[in-house]
């Protein structure tokens, strides 16, 4: 047990990991030298060196391209694409070429490929900066996308997919970097894909939150008066763990998601789908998303803590769902916004 | 404001000691960028391009305000050159209604059509081949209008740029790629980035003639800047124009540049300030006196105060300005 902030428990995982395989490589821009942006590779440089961790030039198609190739005769290499709008240059590597070589080799190569990315609002970098875009992710069989909601997490996620014979995205919440726990490393601690953790328990609702929102639901669940809940932290989103979920909304009858993301292709609607299908005539209630509107991720610290949705207003949603059995309005249709 | 920016627009092009104003406008409002962040008034983040002045100011300089530009989120002193007011750019800083796109984008967003500023690109290399396409509407519907990209070095290693020069180069495109080559991607040095030292020499490949300009002079900046868009504008295809220059600050609002090597910035502050250089050649010409001097030292810091103070008596950008503009209203008829 040692107390962490995240981007120190990300370190320690890659760390960890390299020094347990001599295949394990490290790239991406300003992750050597300087240790990383966010300062999730500090001193990886000076324990491993600079064969094994390298600064790229600003191409992420170049050097995410390099990854697979390395990937698939034999390295395990970790790239870092420093905020997640930046694979929108390099989609096609990840997307259509590494989720796609173990099928189109017959099976005879494996793409044991870590990307990792920064994502999500809350830190005033605007709207090329901003987005959580996991749903540009989920839904290509072959990959695996896990997000990270805290120290523990980022730690014990991101050792599972280094270890990993597929590629897997490593998603990070940039606000999280600076959260301090006390965090539990070693093998251990490593977190196995696909599979979701209940964080509380309760007996009313079933709360999904993933990354960011994990907190956020915890936050909420804190709050409630007349009504308890399961809070489950979904860790990986693709694919995700019906068992978890489907076990937990058994016992409560009513499920809610909490997506940062604006509320049209969600990764909630995967879940509720889903759920609303197998647990049909057993809810109590209808399924609900809690998301960010249908709006890019605004600037200005008072817009962005609204475009976000916050525990208060997670409250209040299931608030109203519970004690009304119907769905509650979003914030965004009270008239007032909208046009 | 759109007649404003016009109006700036205009006197930059027309007028050097216009242009040694903008150029102090350029500097001070960066400098006043960095302390608003330092006080905590701004929140997320700013890249500032102190240094870099005169490409900004040569490059509008050169270009018509009917040309379209493209620039990055070191794009402060571009938008200002271009014409865009200090509130224009403070109030967008600062997320407020007076802002360039009304407060919801920040430092890294700003927008004028009317003196030909497309959005600026907060990803990197993304403005280099939607230039090429502004180039293109001008050459499929005949005008004599032209586009420049303005980018850094680091982005010269990205696929847009290749991509973006060689469509350009084959459709024989309207167009000028200005690349600012301050010596730096965020926090590496060009030599770990990049083979070769010229950046020029990528034109080769793309079969466009290129050039070295001093980008610490803006005359220098504004001559190369206006013989490829004539180029351009003639039919003969773009060409690639590699500005060196230096970036004061940090790559943005955190960094403070610790892995800059011993000496490199004095050097270039000391010996190679494009204001300064600017300053001495004017005032040797007799097209500037010491006193004229003084008073555009004087009138720009006011202007950027009162730029501040505007700002901060204007409203911020509501909750509703969340769902205005994210698709175009339907067009009459359809
Ligand atoms: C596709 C992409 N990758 C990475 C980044 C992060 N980033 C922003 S600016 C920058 C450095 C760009 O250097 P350069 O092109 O030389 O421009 P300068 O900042 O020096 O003006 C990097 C790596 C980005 N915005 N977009
Ligand atoms: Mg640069």
């Amino acid at each position: 047990m040692a107390k962490m902030r995240m981007n120190q428990a990300i370190s320690a995982a890659l760390a960890d990991e390299m020094r347990a395989d001599p295949d394990v490589v490290m790239f991406g821009e300003d992750v050597a030298v300087a240790g990383g942006p966010f300062k999730t590779s500090d001193g990886l440089l000076a324990e491993f060196g600079p064969s094994r961790v390298r600064d790229t030039p600003i191409s992420e198609m170049g050097f995410l391209g390099a990854a697979v190739g390395a990937a698939s005769t034999g390295l395990r290499p970790v790239v870092e694409i420093m905020f997640i709008e930046f694979l929108g240059v390099a989609l096609d590597q990840l997307a259509t070429e590494a989720a796609k070589f173990h099928y189109l080799s017959g099976g005879k190569l494996t793409v044991p490929l870590t990307v990792r990315a920064s994502t999500g609002a809350g830190l005033g970098f605007g709207t090329q900066h901003s987005q959580t875009l996991e749903g540009w992710l989920i839904g290509t069989p072959g990959l695996k996308v896990a997000v990270a909601s805290g120290p523990q997490t980022g730690y014990g996620l991101l050792r599972a997919a280094i270890q990993d014979d597929n590629p897997v995205v490593v998603l990070e919440p940039r606000v999280r970097y600076s959260t301090r726990a006390e965090v539990n490393v070693g093998d251990d601690a490593v977190i196995p894909l696909g599979v979701a953790a209940r964080v509380a328990d309760g007996n009313d609702v079933t709360i999904v939150g993933l990354g960011g929102t994990v907190l956020t639901a915890l936050d909420a669940a804190g709050r409630a008066q007349g009504w308890s809940a399961d809070v489950i932290d979904l860790q990986t989103v693709y694919p995700w763990d019906r068992a978890t979920v489907l076990e937990s909304v058994q016992r409560t009858g009513r499920v809610v998601t909490v997506e940062e993301n604006p509320f049209g292709g969600g990764w909630g609607t995967d879940i509720t789908s889903v759920v609303g299908a197998e647990l049909f005539g057993r809810l109590a209630a209808p399924p609900l998303r809690i998301t960010a509107p249908d709006v890019p991720v605004p600037y200005g610290k008072h817009l962005e803590a609204r475009y976000v949705p916050d525990a208060e207003y997670v409250t209040a949603q299931i608030d109203h769902l519970v004690s009304h059995g119907e769905l509650p309005p979003h914030w965004w249709d009270d008239g007032e916004v909208g046009q | 404001m759109t007649s404003e920016a016009i109006a700036r627009r205009e006197q930059v092009r027309t007028d050097r000691v216009a242009r040694y104003e903008r150029m102090v406008e350029i500097r001070a409002l960066e400098d006043r960028v960095q302390e608003l962040f330092a006080e905590g008034l701004v929140h997320g983040t700013t890249h500032t391009a102190q240094g870099q002045e005169a490409v900004a100011v040569g490059v509008a300089a050169a270009a018509r305000a009917t040309d379209s530009v493209t620039c990055t989120y070191r794009g402060h002193g571009v938008a200002l050159a271009l014409g865009l007011t200090p509130l224009d750019v403070i109030g967008e800083i600062m997320g407020r209604t007076v802002g360039s796109i009304g407060g919801v984008g920040g430092s890294m967003h700003l927008c004028e059509p009317a003196v030909g500023l497309l959005p600026t690109f907060a990803i990197v290399g993304a403005g280099i081949p939607v230039a090429a396409g502004a180039a293109l509407t001008a050459q499929v519907r005949g005008t004599d209008t032209a586009a420049v990209a303005v980018f850094g070095d680091g982005s010269s290693n990205i696929g847009a740029f290749h991509e973006g020069l060689n469509l350009a180069a084959i459709w024989s495109l309207p167009v000028v790629f200005v690349c600012e080559n301050n010596q730096y991607g965020e926090y590496s040095r060009i030599n770990l980035t990049t083979p070769i030292t010229d950046l020029a020499d990528r034109a080769t490949s793309y079969g466009m003639p290129s050039q070295i300009v001093d980008g610490q002079d803006p005359d220098a900046v504004h001559a190369a800047t206006e013989k490829a868009l004539d180029h351009a504008r003639a039919g003969s295809g773009p060409t690639l124009l590699e500005m060196k220059t230096y970036r004061y600050a940090g790559h943005s609002r955190a960094d403070t540049a610790p892995y800059r090597p011993e000496g490199e910035f004095e050097d270039w502050y000391d010996n190679r300030d494009p204001i300064n250089g600017f300053r001495a050649r004017l005032e040797a010409e007799g097209t500037l006196t010491p006193e004229q001097v003084d008073a555009i030292g004087h009138e720009v810091a006011a202007r950027i105060e009162a730029a501040v103070t505007d700002a901060e008596a204007s409203p911020r950008a509501g909750i509703e300005t969340m769902f205005a503009n994210i698709v175009a209203p339907a067009t009459e008829g359809t």
